[in-house]
């Protein structure tokens, strides 16, 4: 049993779980379970708020989902799905795909078609996540031809999917060791009060 | 280019991209700081007013920039 700052809580203190200030944006007191933190961020990587609904925090884990996947969808989108492509080659090194590695299972395809291609096999699903080619015959450029079609979106999805896998990052640091609680300072008037008595 | 149309073009394009951005990343931002949606939604609302304004500072400036150049 672990509370917010990821310290042990004992048992008998689980009927108060959780509890916390009402006020917003005030020094909250709460307990969670986070049951096994460590296989809570494998679920959280594996799919976006899958470590909290394993936790059993669904509304985090619901907002998670919905904010990172819509995000990555989003993106992914805005240039037909092939801003998503992992590719380390002389000419091409898709350093962008690592942060969007971040969201997990959604863009792990891209690893299965850049296997397929290095193996000389047609990428499957029309080449969606498939890394770009060079065609040797003509010489064109795939990558090239991309950036042509989708012209800012190439780029604006690039940025939507890398957001979403390092949003998802944080997400998978919240179901390790749960949130991190902000201290409000206190006000002057009650710190001098403090002091004076 | 005229000031008023710089910034109406802007304004109609590229900009409204940063608005689901700005939601996602205020939202989980705020999710890591809290575990109850309302001081969660509270945050994202302060954080989301702060990036605006961050960026429409970044903008006035880069405006202002290229005007006097």
């Amino acid at each position: 049993m672990w509370d917010a700052s990821g310290t042990a809580v004992p048992p008998g203190d689980l009927p108060n779980m959780p509890t916390q200030s009402p006020e917003p944006g005030s020094n909250e007191h709460l307990e969670i379970d986070l049951r096994q933190p460590a296989l809570a961020a494998f679920w959280g990587w594996l799919w976006p708020g899958a470590g909290h609904l394993y936790q059993r925090r669904y509304a985090k884990g619901v907002l998670f989902m919905v904010c990172i996947l819509s995000t990555y969808v989003y993106g992914l989108m805005m240039a037909g799905g092939r801003v998503v492509y992992a590719s380390w080659t002389g000419t091409e090194k898709r350093w962008q795909y690592f942060c969007q590695l971040g969201v997990g299972l959604p863009a792990l395809p891209a690893l299965v078609q850049a296997r397929r291609l290095a193996r000389g096999q047609k990428p499957l699903l029309g080449g969606i996540m498939a890394p770009p080619r060079t065609d040797p015959f003509t010489g064109v450029d795939q990558l090239s031809q991309w950036h042509l079609e989708h012209k800012l979106y190439f780029d604006l999805g690039t940025l939507y999917t890398m957001i979403a896998g390092l949003l998802n990052v944080l997400a998978i640091y919240d179901a390790y060791a749960g949130p991190v609680l902000m201290a409000v300072p206190e006000k002057r008037g009650k710190r001098a009060a403090a002091d004076s008595s | 280019m005229h000031v008023s149309s710089l910034f109406a073009s802007w304004a109609s394009t590229q900009l409204w991209y940063s608005i689901p951005l700005i939601v996602s990343i205020s939202l989980v931002y705020g999710a890591t700081r809290h575990e109850q949606m309302g001081p969660i939604l509270h945050h994202a609302w302060r954080m989301g007013k702060w990036m605006v304004g961050f960026v429409l500072v970044i903008m006035a400036i880069l405006t202002l920039a290229s005007w006097a150049c």
